[in-house]
């Protein structure tokens, strides 16, 4: 759910201890400088806690506007660049990383 | 605020106007009213979604289900199919364009499939160091609720909702408000959250903190105000630097918007939280020396009675909870003890996080609702154990925990069931076993954590541990005898029923338990000389099989010993006299030509 600016897309990084000793670091990095670089002012980069798979972790969750987020798994920074061009800018998700589609269910 | 169980949002934007979505929304209103729905499932209106191509659409959340292109006709089918039966309408669904397959829904992957999200329900979906986010996923909606009701109700209320003290012991969270409520006192009373996690494996209250720091501020607020509290403290380990930077961050933003200080929310209530932090001394999570260290002192327990409830923090009658506790606070006061105590068992209500380690696929933070069985957990949820290895054991509740065997996997899990089986629920640490783990070894290093963070204050738990430490010792290098096993037993006992607090009382538990159901690996040790997993090294003979050996050589060079012969294109030998079962050779051998008797 968008809930501020006029984003386009939003990406969250899962920035918990996990995330972070998994490389999630590189991972924001890499999204920060596609953002630069292709200019896209539009993209909202935020980050969030563990998302509870800890075992595949960096993860990152791509969200873009009216439509279900995904959750991206075993991230490395190339594939974060992927995820950047094909999903964030051209809205193709990027089968080959992705994990799933939505959220989870709370009560 | 009313709760639904789903929320429609109908696309009302120009576009999907202009695409009849308002007949769309005329249209799912009248057949859930016909299913007797309405008081579940919300229909809201938003503006444009963005996706004007399909539209008119409807997006289900909490699911985030995207139907699209839909028609009048369509409706009927979607609310009863989905919304009745809870079978999502595949074919209304969009499937992203050029894509053979849809990728699944998160509730499709067994990871996520069986969890139930209220302690963690922010996970992964706000950022923690935005108290503006964790609002708009309706956060101190609770507190507001709470301040408009007489503190008596609001502990009646948890009182009914059945929530347990999520550390472990799982005494009634109302009726320790209550008892600190009446207790009296000369000068003010505490709430105090524990959040000194140590056991090995566990961090559930970690990844709470970091991910949403606020559920657990509310939840002390909350709690403050119905005990008549005016201070708080949040006792929290320095070895866990993000959650104490999140803590930080959210503790000042709380300040800044006026629902932590002076007069909160203008219910002329004051409150205000400080944080306390642990040197990371295990003992220290136990309560009294928590409080201890709070003031300054030695992390020491003392005996209870007088419980902290009514002698606590200077003396203060205090009200001690866990993180995990306190973050199911505002859920509960939110959306009524009804609710929650629907969930779980009889005596065992609402969710429970586990942090899944071990020897399993899926390594992880879980919540689950109590009453779910550990085969559920470890094999739905945690997708099994790794490398097609056997289970063996699964060890709950940490070094004060016990190992559950395979025979038990149906065991639901509850504070009673896991208390019958000589384990715990414990704080949440499920450490999973396989078949290459030897049970005398676990207990030994289970007892040697527990042994070495003893504080020593009290006789049993200081020369108890270390007697039974030391018997395990000999077992492991194949040392023991039969007696040895008696006395150890014995000492289990006696520690367990005389030590001073709970790490003494508990620390027996996994030799208790692994002498409950594995006994025959402690009996192969001693008798024959073996270690089933082949694990304790001592108790290992390694041979080289001539047929597989390449003669590379490798092993040869790597003994410290030079207990290995061989010369090239001969199969090597080890000279068992020479050979100190360092295990080297097996660790280096490429061929698996190491073979262990």
């Amino acid at each position: 759910m968008l809930r501020e600016g006029a984003g386009k897309a939003k990406i969250t990084v899962h920035m918990g201890t996990c995330g972070i000793a998994a490389g999630a670091r590189d991972i924001m990095v890499a999204f920060l400088d596609e953002i630069e670089k292709k200019d896209a002012k539009d993209v909202i980069i935020t980050t969030s806690g563990c998302a509870g798979l800890c075992s595949r972790e960096p993860m990152a969750t791509v969200e873009l506007a009216g439509q279900a987020p995904v959750k991206y798994v075993d991230l490395t920074p190339e594939k974060a660049r992927t995820i950047f061009t094909d999903h964030v800018l051209k809205g193709k998700i990027v089968m080959e990383y992705a994990l799933a589609l939505g959220s989870e269910r709370t009560f | 605020m009313k709760t639904y169980r789903s929320y429609c949002m109908v696309c009302a934007g120009t576009a999907c106007v202009s695409n009849r979505s308002f007949h769309i929304k005329e249209a799912l209103e009248r057949e859930i009213e016909k299913q007797g729905l309405q008081d579940e499932i919300a229909v809201v209106t938003t503006g444009c979604n963005g996706f004007c191509a399909v539209g008119p659409l409807v997006v289900v959340h909490p699911e985030g289900i995207f139907y699209q292109q839909l028609r009048e006709e369509d409706i009927p089918y979607v609310v009863e199919e989905h919304f009745l039966k809870g079978r999502p309408v595949k074919r209304l669904m969009y499937s992203p364009p050029g894509e053979q397959t849809p990728i699944p829904k998160m509730n499709d992957i067994g990871f996520f499939k069986q969890q139930r999200l209220i302690a963690l329900r922010n996970r992964g979906l706000i950022d923690p160091e935005r108290i503006d986010e964790y609002i708009a996923r309706d956060g101190y909606f609770g507190l507001a609720k709470a301040l408009k009701m007489k503190p008596r109700e609001i502990i009646q209320e948890i009182k009914d909702s059945g929530l347990r003290g999520r550390g472990g012991a799982g005494f009634l969270t109302g009726l320790k408000w209550e008892l600190t409520r009446k207790a009296k006192s000369n000068g003010g009373k505490f709430v105090l959250c524990n959040a000194d996690e140590g056991d090995p494996g566990a961090f559930m209250d970690r990844s709470i903190v970091e991910a949403d720091p606020h559920s657990v501020i509310e939840g002390l607020i909350i709690g403050a105000y119905a005990i008549g509290a005016n201070q708080g403290y949040i006792y929290i380990r320095n070895e866990y630097p993000l959650a104490l930077k999140r803590l930080i961050i959210a503790l000042e933003q709380a300040r800044n918007y006026g629902l932590l200080g002076k007069d909160i929310l203008g219910s002329g209530f004051d409150f205000d939280i400080k944080i306390v932090r642990g040197a990371g001394a295990f003992v220290c999570g136990e309560e009294t020396a928590l409080m201890a260290s709070v003031e300054g002192r030695l992390g020491e327990p003392r005996p209870r009675p007088p419980f902290p409830t009514e002698h606590g923090i200077w003396s203060k009658p205090t009200n001690n909870n866990n993180v995990e506790t306190w973050a199911n606070v505002p859920s509960i006061i939110r959306r009524g003890a009804q609710w929650y105590s629907q969930i779980g068992t009889e005596t065992s209500k609402g969710t429970k996080v586990f942090s899944l380690v071990g020897k399993i696929n899926n390594t992880g933070l879980v919540e689950v609702p109590m009453g779910i069985t550990l085969r559920e957990i470890i094999y739905d949820i945690g997708g099994g154990i790794p490398h097609e290895k056997a289970f063996k054991a699964v060890q709950t509740g940490g070094p004060s925990g016990g190992c559950i065997p395979a025979e038990l996997l149906d065991l639901p899990v509850d504070y009673e069931s896991l208390s019958e089986a000589g384990s715990m629920m414990g704080s949440g640490g499920m450490v999973v076993l396989d078949e290459d783990t030897c049970m005398v070894d676990i207990a030994r290093y289970f007892l040697s954590f527990t042994q070495d963070e003893s504080c020593g204050k009290c006789t049993p738990c200081r020369e108890g541990t270390k007697m039974m430490l030391h018997l395990l010792k000999k077992i492991t290098e194949g040392k023991g005898t039969e007696e040895d096993l008696e006395t150890l037993e014995q000492l289990a006992h006696e520690v367990k029923e005389t030590s001073l607090c709970g790490l003494g009382k508990t620390a027996p538990n996994p030799v208790l338990t692994t002498l409950r159901y594995f006994r025959d690996e402690y009996e192969a040790h001693i008798k024959e000389k073996r270690c089933p997993a082949h694990v304790c090294r001592q108790l290992n003979t390694y041979r080289i099989d001539p047929d597989a050996c390449t003669a590379c050589g490798l092993c040869r060079k790597e003994c410290p010993e030079d207990a290995i012969s061989g010369g090239k294109k001969q199969p090597h030998l080890i000279d068992q006299q020479k050979c100190v079962k360092c295990g080297i050779c097996f660790d280096v051998c490429k061929f698996e030509a190491v073979c262990i008797d």
